[in-house]
């Protein structure tokens, strides 16, 4: 193996690694405001992918142009499932909490597959395409555009976490819920809050990535299990350890794939998952 | 009830269920009940790690693979009676489970959910791209048409149905006897509170490794059953993460860390799936799995205790 190979590797594993970070940032974010997790989270992801085809195949919307519309849709749909569902077992044992949102996969998947069939669908001839050169390393403009997007959205969120009020409010809430309430912050509104961002960062990826990868109604559970693996590397509830942890995961993914074997890619993920958290049960960058 | 009353209504449900397959002779009723008993024990089973002891494994589709490939592939190699496989399946299971555990059993809550859904993934890649395993494609369990009870094959699902039966009363029986033992206190002191239960002088690994050990071993010969019975497996039926899934939901369901929940939630689930599957699957539109997702929400958020709760608290009404 060539050294360039090897860059090349690392290169694809960086940037995909930006996008499982954003991903598992909204997961992170939830479980961090209320201590769930939120186990439809790959079926939020392929419900923002397939808004994405459909504005495509319907209006013709590129992408990159329908991403506000799809981020919008998903933190309604975020907010939607706090209020039908996840307010009602904030107090539940963690399995009833666990089965809520399991349950809510099987819905969403089943509900994906009756309405717009099991077939592969593809955005075809999107505005970003091709792919660019740069000293022999090959850089595709989909998956480059789709990790800046994941960055940029990164740095927003971090932004709105930490510098604005409403961020402090979501941040406070999670450190306590009742000493927030009593500093007259609306927790109710803060968990309904917390799901629409968590999940508008799942839209915002979910349009990144239909820019190149096909969409069908399950594409969303591998996704979600290197999202788990990502927020518990990272440490559940914190965001920015989550952007490490997804770079993390990209690489062990890509250079897994190069070195050991392309199908057994995931099992090198997993396992440095593990070896990890017998180093540190808490991830990273956690807390217990 | 009394316990009079109690012994005899026991008594009676096991006749009922001893002449089931002599007045059902048609195979969709007998396999209908043997899904029940199979999935009511690997519930159970699970229910003793998850229910007893609260660590909550979504991974126990390893040790179901790990019984079914190690009998059928002792029948293929050595030409061994699937029942020693079985055993022996069992054994490595519990082998399986102490190496898994040693890790995973430092984490706890979601970090310990997600952990085993991780070590489950890893086991069922790790079989997917073993050729000599039978990789993706599977194993045939050879057909055997002496009608030895050795071979563990038979044309009649009679036989299968008092097997799986025996299987399921043997989880029950051990799942009663740990409830009533020192063990089953020290599970229950381990899932109240981990910490309270260590400064207690509780053992809380050893502890934790036992539990999972009788889980993984009961397990592991449910998966040789399923082997012998379907006669083919492969890593997306025996492994698959939806299946370590469908165990804990046939629990919860019917009622964590309760004797019977997990034979309820078999007997509302199984035949709940068989109907929405026949009346409404054959679309190609998925319009079962929906209802089914449907009521898994509507459970969890009205009834998060499952059937068992339900139950004791009508009890507790009436007095």
């Amino acid at each position: 193996m060539t050294a360039e190979v090897l860059l090349q590797g690392i290169v694809s594993g960086l940037l995909m690694g930006l996008v499982y970070a954003l991903i598992a940032a909204g997961l992170s974010l939830i479980f961090g405001l209320m201590e769930i997790v939120n186990f439809a989270h790959g079926e939020f992801l392929m419900l923002a992918m397939f808004s994405t085809y459909w504005a495509w195949a319907l209006w013709r919307l590129d992408p990159i142009v329908s991403l506000p519309l799809t981020a919008a849709a998903l933190f309604l749909l975020g907010v939607a499932t706090y209020l039908g569902l996840i307010r009602w077992i904030i107090g539940a044992p963690m399995l009833a909490q666990i089965f809520a949102t399991f349950g809510l996969a099987i819905f969403l998947r089943s509900a994906a597959q009756a309405l717009w069939g099991v077939d592969f669908q593809l955005v075809k001839d999107p505005l970003i395409q091709g792919r660019i050169s740069l000293g022999g390393l090959f850089i595709g403009m989909p998956q480059l555009a789709a990790s800046v997007g994941a960055l940029l959205a990164f740095v927003f969120l971090n932004w709105f976490i930490s510098r604005t009020e409403t961020g402090l409010a979501l941040q406070a809430t999670a450190q306590d819920r009742q000493a927030a309430s009593l500093m007259g912050i609306n927790t109710q509104r803060m968990f309904a809050l917390g799901w629409g961002i968590g999940s508008a960062c799942v839209g915002v990826a979910g349009a990144l990535l239909t820019i190149f990868f096909y969409v069908f109604p399950d594409v969303g559970s591998s996704f979600a299990l290197l999202a788990y693996v990502t927020v518990a590397l990272g440490g559940f509830g914190n965001v920015p350890g989550t952007l490490v942890a997804g770079v993390v995961v990209g690489l062990i993914e890509a250079l897994g794939g190069l070195l050991i074997a392309p199908a057994l890619k995931y099992v090198a993920v997993f396992l440095v998952y593990l070896l990890v958290v017998l180093w540190r049960p808490q991830g990273l960058f956690g807390r217990f | 009830m009394p316990r009079g009353t109690k012994l005899a209504a026991g008594l009676v449900a096991l006749v009922l269920l001893l002449a089931f397959p002599v007045i059902f002779t048609l195979p969709y009723p007998r396999d209908v009940m043997i899904r029940i008993f199979l999935y009511a024990m690997l519930a159970t089973a699970w229910n003793v790690l998850a229910g007893y002891c609260g660590q909550i494994s979504l991974g126990h589709a390893v040790f179901f693979g790990t019984g079914a490939y190690t009998s059928t592939i002792l029948v293929k190699t050595l030409g061994l009676t699937p029942w020693a496989g079985m055993l022996a399946g069992a054994v490595l299971a519990v082998g399986l489970s102490q190496v898994i555990g040693y890790p995973v059993f430092r984490l706890r809550g979601h970090y310990f959910a997600i952990a085993t859904i991780a070590v489950g993934e890893i086991v069922q890649t790790l079989m997917i791209n073993w050729d000599w395993a039978g990789g993706a494609r599977g194993l045939f369990i050879p057909i055997d048409r002496t009608g030895s009870l050795l071979a563990f094959q038979f044309r009649d699902k009679q036989i299968y149905y008092y097997i799986a039966l025996a299987l399921l009363l043997l989880a029950l029986w051990i799942t009663r006897r740990i409830e009533r033992s020192r063990t089953g206190y020290y599970f229950r002191a381990i899932r109240e509170d981990q910490d309270a239960a260590a400064s207690l002088g509780i053992p809380v690994a050893r502890y934790k490794q036992r539990a999972m050990a009788l889980s993984a071993g009961l397990t592991a010969l449910g998966g040789t059953f399923y082997a012998q019975y379907i006669l083919f497996i492969d890593p997306e039926s025996v492994m698959p993460l939806s299946l370590s899934i469908l165990i804990c939901l046939v629990a919860v369901l019917g009622g964590v860390g309760t004797l019977w929940g997990p034979l309820v939630g078999a007997a509302i689930l199984v035949p709940l799936g068989e109907a929405t599957r026949i009346y409404l699957g054959g679309t190609g539109k998925a319009i079962d799995l929906l209802i089914y997702g449907f009521l898994i929400m509507v459970i969890s958020v009205i009834q998060p205790g499952g059937i068992m709760a339900l139950a004791q608290r009508g009890r507790r009404r009436t007095g």
